[in-house]
């Protein structure tokens, strides 16, 4: 058996000239500008096939809106009603005029402030957490089910008890979006740990890595695509909470904004805000999908 | 004194009230510069083996000897080939490399020198040119040289080659066979390698050990190959001593020590 045919190969030296250098041949002329020009068409064409349809159906939902809600006894302001009443916080998101008399981008800034604070906090504790529970299996038999329930509690029930423990609105909001986004961060974590080969810890140990070395070297980046998961559905739950918890704590953010335009029946504003706030999540979500798709590269592909 | 020597090693595994034996007393003792491949059918421990020798898994009695000294936890010293190479997909083929360079000789060699080792080490196995692609950019046979590459640079006093062809394709298979063989010549490693492919086992060992089929799997019989290096594939094919050698192995495996269950 084996390899009868192999062995003509084997006989002379040429054998060990593996690929190597004559691969480097390739140095394709690449023309200057019109090549350009060519890449950019099908580009243009691939970016309309991706706007086209999402604007086509934003046009169809205002059409409908303006139709449904163009009486005069309608309850919600039509799409023309919120431009006429709510054209300078759509056109100008940075103006300000006071204290309380800021555009919604400052707003946004603000409640941004409170969210990179909180959900950094619960990154760092997550991870931590989670590589504590993904490796220790008493860690895990001790803390999981604690984590399990606390899981459940809905972000707002935590804000009266934060707002005993620290007595101020600022950090009891910071507070809430750190015990919200930090869940989803220890189970993928954790997961993510679990989930390490064996063969990678083995090389760790013929390497000798003492546990900082192996904690920076091979459990993070090996877990990294199941972190950057916890870290997204987190920051998209942090964004979730903070205009709740704002509406109660009052300031300045975007959600103490709607509230108050509530309480003055200003329902065009409290509908841009909405725009606003689902631009902004979306962006974040984007955001730590892109930074994780950075961090990541190379790590799915084995 | 001997160089290796793996004394009176058994290995049970306890899983609730049942126990089983998978290795049974085996001793071997391996000089400096020996190529020893430990051959089986599946199943027969010889990865334990080799585990139990790396520090991996430790023996349940007996133990390993290195140098007169035992050893009982892993180490670079033993360096080990993994089967699936086990490179770590988020670094290059240089960092990889060098991650174990900067471990083993990070507070003897300066920046400068461990950097021409690592380029020396890939250059050994051919690899100096992919230095900076990942594992995912790379064929089966890149990685297992970068992986024999990464096994060199640790400087053992071993090298552990646990299956290191087994993934790979004939032909892929051949030039790694011939690479190890120039390397072998070269630096005159101490190598142990588990294999289940015969032919592999006659064209690179000084001495084939074989393993009985388990539970308790001892060693059944070692076979000195004697035959002269540098060996080529070609010249061997009609090689009475590796005729010889090569059909001692099969009637061991095949006659006396069949693989009983269906494969």
């Amino acid at each position: 058996m084996g390899q009868p045919v192999l062995k003509d190969a084997g006989a002379g030296a040429a054998v060990v000239a593996l690929p190597g250098k004559p691969s480097e041949v390739v140095p394709l002329p690449v023309g200057p500008a019109k090549p350009f020009l060519a890449k950019l068409a099908p580009l243009a064409r691939g970016a309309l096939a991706n706007l086209l349809p999402p604007l086509i159906t934003v046009a169809l939902i205002l059409l409908f809106w303006q139709l449904a809600a163009h009486g005069p006894q309608s309850s919600l302001p039509p799409p023309t009603k919120i431009w006429e009443e709510a054209k300078d916080l759509i056109v100008q998101p940075f103006y300000w005029a006071g204290s309380q008399d800021i555009g919604l981008g400052w707003r946004i800034l603000v409640s941004l402030q409170r969210v990179a604070i909180g959900f950094s906090l619960a990154a760092v504790v997550g991870i931590l957490l989670g590589v504590l529970v993904g490796q220790s299996v008493w860690a895990m038999r001790g803390l999981d089910p604690i984590f399990q329930v606390l899981r459940t509690v809905p972000p707002l029930a935590w804000l009266p008890l934060s707002l005993a423990a620290f007595r101020d609105s600022q950090p009891s909001a910071i507070f809430v979006i750190f015990i919200t986004a930090i869940w989803p961060v220890i189970i993928n974590t954790a997961v993510g740990i679990r989930n390490i080969p064996q063969d990678y810890r083995n090389v760790a140990q013929v390497l000798r890595l003492n546990q900082i070395e192996f904690f920076y070297r091979i459990m993070v980046p090996a877990a990294a695509p199941y972190i950057f998961t916890g870290l997204r559905i987190g920051v998209g739950l942090s964004w979730l909470a903070i205009v709740a918890a704002e509406m109660l704590t009052g300031g300045v953010g975007i959600g103490f904004f709607i509230w108050d335009a509530w309480n003055s029946s200003r329902l065009s504003d409290i509908i841009v805000a909405l725009v606003y706030i689902g631009v902004v999540g979306f962006l974040l979500d984007r955001l730590v999908a892109l930074i994780g798709h950075v961090v990541t590269r190379g790590t799915a592909t084995n | 004194m001997s160089y290796l020597k793996i004394d009176h090693v058994d290995k049970r595994f306890q899983r609730g009230a049942a126990t089983t034996e998978v290795l049974k007393d085996i001793n071997l003792v391996i000089d400096k510069g020996e190529f020893v491949s430990i051959i089986g059918h599946s199943g027969c421990g010889k990865s334990t083996l080799l585990n139990i020798v790396a520090g991996l898994t430790p023996a349940t009695t007996g133990g390993i000897l290195l140098e007169g000294k035992e050893v009982n936890a892993p180490g670079p010293d033993r360096a080990v080939v993994f089967q699936n190479h086990s490179l770590l997909p988020w670094l290059t083929v240089y960092d990889n490399v060098a991650l174990a360079v900067n471990k083993v000789f990070g507070g003897r060699k300066s920046k400068a020198d461990r950097h021409d080792w690592i380029m020396h080490n890939l250059d050994l196995v051919q690899m100096a040119h992919a230095k900076d692609r990942r594992p995912g950019e790379i064929s089966g046979g890149m990685k297992q040289r970068v992986g024999i590459a990464r096994g060199l640079a640790m400087e053992p006093k071993i090298l552990l080659l646990d299956e290191p062809f087994g993934a790979l394709d004939a032909l892929t298979r051949a030039h790694l066979q011939d690479s190890v063989m120039q390397i072998h010549a070269a630096l005159g490693n101490t190598m142990i390698m588990i294999t289940h492919d015969v032919d592999e086992a006659v064209l690179l060992s000084d001495r084939i050990v074989m393993m009985t089929n388990g539970p308790s799997a001892r060693i059944g019989e070692v076979l000195d190959v004697k035959l002269v290096r540098p060996r080529r594939r070609l010249e061997l094919v009609s090689d009475r001593t590796y005729i010889a050698a090569r059909e001692a192995v099969l009637k061991f495996l095949y006659e006396r020590h069949r693989f009983v269950e269906a494969a």
